[in-house]
């Protein structure tokens, strides 16, 4: 979205507001600094819902605890699922997406700034709108799945489920629009000569989670849209008297849930496909293959969902098929975990921090692996489904894959964000309490849940054969507690205190190692034309690359009038003084996201019985948010 | 938009004063909105699949009428008649498919603004020239089947069929309505360029607008022939 009517004449001083301050931030468009928010808030939110764990892991210490009670524990349980997929790993994702992507591709900035911009705000709102329930014992409490009916009026006749269904319904326009600005930013700003199969891997990940987000979203918009409709309005969607099918929700919700595992899992993929060549100085092994496993994963990733449904009772004709499609998709998986080792065979090996967390994802995802290769046979999955194996198994992928590569992630990144590394003997520590931690968590589970413990129960009998391992997954809870606060820590003081880092403190291949650390708010002064996957090792050390194809520079020839070949920017300029056009900064978007925040959340008056109260909220916020969206298109970009 | 081509020579001045964006580097040589509004409709798809789905899905599963197809009698004997009015709907889906030929009139209208008229022109090759003309009128089209649904509605309403009265009701207004939603927006669209077209003239500059524009109004409308396909015309 850009402007409609014509941009009007705006003088040039208006253009360059001054960085700092708070209405800085409201009214930026730089890729770089939303970037920075979303890495911000979704580590906030990171550590609310680690806080939900620890209380949910101190309640299960032992058999039959009382320090929350059964109806706290329901909430907690649900808002530590959906804080943690909604408000942490995705928009942890979301800050690589907004801070990497268009300095990989040797862009300037994403392709609509402003819908950029809008993205945040609605996340942010979303995420407040959802999270401070809780507070007043309120929150959600139908799981993160919120399996309707039991999430209907009838069995959840509270406000409870309203705050979750209109949050996740917020939460979703904010995917959707950052997945439209991100697919089309790199299909159309990547610099000359950076040809598809040229992307830095993590770029390719990021490229195929923006289309899982297009297309995954809307069965669960819909499916929350019955439900909202349910709710408010006395409709009959999941009304079973009334004839209603009592897996509409299950089917629906999982069409977007098991796209939305993989929208998890891939960028932290593509982090680590940055991390370990870098770290073993060789290009990634099998770039071509990788790019199509991702695909693969994604594609297959569509026609999985009902395997989360073999306990409902679907036939042998559904199990068979989503039971041997889901066996497949082992396979793009597994390519992807033998490529990694085999990019670090034979390499250079520096165990840096965010080697060591890229490492700990190779070999804690490929235990969930293969945990949720066992359970894609039905029969098994019987005896494990709502078992504490199952949470064994998603806690392997999403922490030991997710989170592990947002850590590799952060390490990385962190000097090309802030120009300082993160404290190294710290990230030590850090690494090993986690990786310790994690292990001692959600290893036990497996037993336990082999052993018949079921999920989502608030206390237990003991003599059951659960205790130990409970006590030992809440220990692990514990030690998770002290490495996170480790890094929360060397996070916070590494910005002023940390060593400085130059433009390329690992000696990594990408574009996005040529310009400054922090990079200045143009990115690029001169826009490179790219002539291999790994421009700056042909630069400063070919023999790295000599000989291996695509990986080393085709051709010396620069073929775009626009363009220079790949360098080194040393020098910190203003985008003034270079004339490079940048867009003005501006509070529509963030007072469009707040209109259209108002405009939901005018429902919950409808809850309380005061319906001209609701409608006068709905319709003033959807006004507001009309006439928001107006005043943003018709007003100048740049 | 960043402007790679601009600076990539590093010095270029605030050179917007020709009142229109001027050309940005892209890598395919497209402007970024008609990516985005394929994506956008990408999108879309799926949203309507899902609803059209849990239509088919629950057809015939409705525990108390009125019904799509069949007649209905309640406990206390009153006599429903099947509901849907398939030759009214007929009229409304004609209309709604000729707005979309108004629309590509539209478009080669705003196309062929700077083109002078060949000598001798015709009534229609001057018409065709009109593209506040097939605006409107596409607005307009769009705003008649807008009316024919709020009728469909009410006299539905009427015959004892609301949302919450049974499966059937509560995805046949859902769904229906959805498209009338999305239909509502595309004519809030429409007068949104008719009003830019009245103020300052569109023209082959500007096609990039009513294209995209055109795009979702097509789409709305191929929705619609499915829409009607499945769940007027197939019993």
């Amino acid at each position: 979205m850009a402007t409609i009517a014509a941009p009007s004449l705006a003088s040039a001083e208006d253009a360059y507001a001054e960085n700092s301050g708070i209405w800085s931030w409201i009214t930026t468009t730089d890729h770089k600094r939303i970037g920075t928010l979303y890495l911000w808030t979704a580590l906030f939110f990171f550590l609310v819902g680690g806080l939900e764990a620890v209380l949910i892991r101190t309640q299960l210490a032992k058999p039959n605890m009382g320090f929350v009670s059964a109806e706290t524990y329901n909430q907690l349980f649900t808002m530590h699922g959906t804080t943690m997929v909604f408000l942490a790993i995705m928009p942890l994702s979301a800050a690589f997406f907004n801070y990497l992507i268009p300095l990989q591709i040797g862009a300037r900035d994403v392709a609509f700034p402003r819908l950029n911009a809008f993205s945040y705000w609605v996340f942010l709102f979303g995420g407040i709108f959802i999270t401070v329930p809780i507070l007043f014992q309120v929150a959600p409490n139908g799981g993160w799945f919120g399996y309707a009916p039991l999430t209907t009026n009838q069995f959840s006749a509270g406000p409870n489920i309203d705050f979750w269904v209109l949050g996740l319904q917020i939460l979703g326009i904010s995917s959707l629009a950052a997945a439209f600005n991100f697919i089309t930013t790199i299909i159309n700003l990547r610099a000359p000569g950076m040809t598809l199969m040229r992307m830095p891997m993590f770029t390719w990940m990021s490229f195929v989670v923006q289309f899982l987000l297009v297309l995954a979203f809307p069965p669960i918009t819909i499916a929350l849209f019955f439900l909202l409709m349910d709710r408010f309005f006395g409709t009959t969607f999941y009304e079973i008297a009334a004839g209603a099918d009592p897996l509409l929700w299950q089917h629906l919700f999982w069409v977007f849930g098991h796209p939305e595992v993989y929208i998890l899992i891939l960028p932290a993929f593509g982090l680590v496909s940055e991390v370990l060549p870098t770290f073993s100085k060789k290009p990634l092994f099998g770039y071509n293959v990788m790019v199509y496993s991702g695909i693969m994963i994604g594609t297959l990733g569509f026609g999985v969902w009902a395997h989360h449904m073999f306990a409902v009772g679907m036939g042998p004709v559904a199990d068979s098929i989503f039971s041997m499609m889901t066996m497949l998709i082992a396979i793009p998986t597994g390519v992807k975990i033998f490529n990694w080792i085999a990019t670090m065979w034979s390499g250079e090996i520096r165990f840096t921090v965010p080697m060591k967390f890229a490492i700990a994802l190779i070999a804690m995802f490929t235990i969930g692996g293969i945990s949720g290769v066992m359970h894609s046979s039905p029969p098994a999955d019987l005896q494990q489904t709502d078992t504490y194996f199952i949470v064994a198994h998603f806690h392997y992928v999403l922490f030991g894959g997710s989170i592990m590569g947002i850590f590799a992630g952060i390490y990385h990144y962190y000097p090309k964000m802030t120009g300082r590394f993160l404290n190294e003997s710290a990230g030590n520590w850090h690494f090993w309490l986690n990786f310790i931690g994690f292990n001692l968590t959600f290893f036990p589970m497996h037993f336990s849940g082999m052993l018949g413990m079921p999920r989502r129960i608030y206390t237990y009998d003991a003599g059951q054969g659960w205790d130990l391992f409970n006590m030992l997954s809440t220990v692990g809870t514990y030690i998770l507690v002290v490495s996170t606060s480790i890094f929360v820590v060397n996070f916070l003081r590494s910005r002023t205190r940390g060593l400085k880092a130059g433009n390329d403190p690992w000696g990594a291949g990408t574009l996005e190692w040529s310009i400054p650390s922090p990079p200045p708010d143009y990115n690029f002064a001169q826009i490179p034309e790219v002539t291999s996957r790994y421009p700056l090792w042909d630069l400063k050390d070919p023999a790295k690359t000599a000989g291996i194809a695509h990986s080393h520079a085709d051709s010396a020839t620069i073929t775009d009038a626009h363009a220079v070949p790949v360098h080194e920017e040393t020098e910190r300029h203003t985008a003034k003084s270079l004339g490079i056009p940048m867009p003005f900064p501006t509070s529509k978007p963030f007072f469009t996201a707040l209109a259209m925040v108002s405009m939901f959340s005018g429902l919950l008056f409808r809850r309380s019985g005061h319906d001209s109260i609701a409608l006068t909220v709905v319709v003033g916020g959807a006004l507001l948010f009309v006439s928001g969206l107006y005043s943003w298109l018709t007003s100048p970009l740049e | 938009m960043s402007s790679h081509a601009a600076a990539a020579h590093g010095a270029h001045g605030a050179g917007h004063d020709d009142g229109h964006a001027h050309h940005h580097y892209t890598t395919t040589g497209l402007e970024h909105r008609k990516i985005a509004i394929w994506a956008f409709i990408g999108s879309e798809c799926m949203l309507f699949a899902s609803l059209i789905s849990t239509y088919l899905i629950y057809k015939g599963r409705s525990i108390v009428g009125p019904f799509p197809h069949t007649e209905w009698v309640n406990e206390a004997g009153v006599v429903f008649k099947p509901i849907l009015n398939i030759p009214v709907t007929s009229a409304s889906t004609f209309v709604l498919l000729m707005s979309s030929l108004a629309m590509v009139l539209a478009l080669q209208a705003v196309q062929l603004k700077d083109t002078p008229l060949p000598d001798g022109a015709n009534w229609w090759t001057r018409a065709q020239r009109s593209s506040q003309g097939w605006l409107l009128m596409t607005a307009l089209l769009g705003m008649t089947f807008l009316g024919f649904q709020a009728f469909e509605f009410a006299s539905f309403v009427h015959e004892g069929l609301t949302i919450k009265t049974n499966l059937f009701g509560s995805t046949f207004y859902t769904l229906t309505g959805f498209h009338g939603a999305h239909v509502t927006a595309g004519v809030l669209w429409l007068f949104t360029l008719l009003f830019i077209d009245r103020k300052r003239g569109l023209g082959p500059k500007d096609e990039l607008i009513v294209d995209i524009a055109a795009l979702y109004w097509h789409f709305v409308d191929v929705v619609w022939i499915a829409i009607f396909t499945l769940v007027y015309l197939i019993q």
